[in-house]
């Protein structure tokens, strides 16, 4: 059985960091007992993970907390965060853009006619009828106005925003 | 001035007024500041005023700490948005600290370890010469790991990861120190496994 060197250091980590289930605990052990290899890849990465235990952190100098202590001497403790930020503006922004949306919504369903066309009793004549109705709607009149090309610009421009906080995470995570 | 209070009492008594109960704070995690911001710059000069900076902006925004996670944890943060602060306005190498080329320059800078050289560092000295060669963020969950005792959730919360995400990158980050080890300090290396 061959198995690749990447799940086996991944699943011996595993072991070593202790994240492993019982029943993973025992395979890998098995898997150790009676094979060479896995004994020697399990003692190398524990060379690595006790060498990494062993070290200790880095020390700044000698001053370094007389010299914080001066610094923090010409300030205060800044009020928390929440007392000063009034929720109430977060919700007021919240309804103003949600309000926005809605009548953008209402407004472009209010162009619609929604009697029901005549019908003589077959399905395919009404979905022809509504065919007809959204041909017969003046796209050009809602995507004309001012407000609406502001309003319209204001959206791409967030939604290019979100797409490149998107990628960037992606590609964070990726590295 | 050691009171063996825990952190969070400690953090009461300052928010009380009691600034000088703010070194016991100090002294307690300054190593663990000040290696993880020697993580993101090579300098120690620059560590030391990045560090002083990352315990006086914690000074002023304590009250935020609302002891959901451990301070160490909510520590660096800060940690991480000074030392990106600095690296910017310092444009150090005009490139991006998430840009690998950064530190494969870096590595060709010192690659050039003679054995002598080698023989006379420690092992501590050897692990964190390695660690420094590796990308900011392989050394970071390395040394929060190892040295800064979080769980894979809690560098998850603070990196913005997948407990999962983070399982992989220490494994890659392990690997990658291996690597390093065996590259630049192989004399030191075989040393230790004929102990």
């Amino acid at each position: 059985m061959n198995i690749p060197q990447e799940q086996m250091e991944t699943r011996l980590w595993d072991y070593i960091d202790g994240l492993s289930s019982p029943a993973e605990r025992s395979a890998i052990e098995e898997l150790m007992a009676a094979n060479i290899e896995w004994q020697q890849k399990y003692r190398e990465l524990l060379g690595v993970h006790q060498l990494m235990n062993s070290t200790e952190l880095e020390a700044p100098s000698m001053r370094f907390t007389k010299n914080v202590m001066e610094e923090i001497a010409r300030y205060h403790v800044a009020p928390a965060t929440k007392t000063y930020i009034n929720k109430n503006i977060i919700r007021a922004i919240g309804a103003f853009f949600l309000t926005l949306i809605a009548g953008f919504l209402i407004y472009c369903l209010g162009q619609f006619k929604w009697s029901s066309p005549t019908s003589n009793g077959s399905g395919s004549s009404t979905l022809n009828a509504y065919s007809d109705t959204l041909n017969k709607f003046n796209w050009g009149k809602v995507f004309s106005g001012t407000y609406t090309s502001v309003f319209l610009l204001v959206i791409v421009v967030m939604g290019l925003m979100l797409l490149d906080m998107y990628l960037r995470r992606k590609k964070y995570q990726a590295s | 001035m050691h009171t063996g209070l825990t952190d969070t009492e400690i953090i009461r008594r300052i928010l009380q007024g009691e600034q000088a109960f703010f070194a016991q704070l100090v002294e307690r995690y300054q190593n663990y500041v000040f290696t993880l911001v020697l993580r993101f710059t090579d300098s120690r000069e620059d560590a030391e005023e990045i560090s002083q900076d990352v315990f006086v902006k914690a000074y002023r925004s304590l009250a935020d700490f609302r002891g959901e996670s451990k301070f160490s944890t909510w520590l660096y943060t800060v940690v991480r948005t000074s030392c990106i602060t600095f690296l910017r306005k310092k444009k150090l190498n005009t490139s991006s600290i998430d840009d690998e080329r950064t530190f494969l320059q870096l590595e060709n800078q010192e690659s050039g370890f003679t054995a002598n050289t080698i023989e006379q560092k420690s092992r501590h000295a050897m692990v964190n010469e390695a660690i420094r060669l590796l990308s900011p963020d392989d050394s970071q969950v390395i040394t929060l790991f190892y040295k800064g005792e979080q769980s894979l959730e809690e560098i998850g919360v603070i990196m913005g990861l997948d407990p999962n995400t983070v399982k992989v990158k220490l494994h890659r980050a392990r690997h990658r120190l291996k690597e390093k080890m065996e590259k630049h300090f192989s004399y030191e290396v075989r040393e230790l496994q004929n102990d």
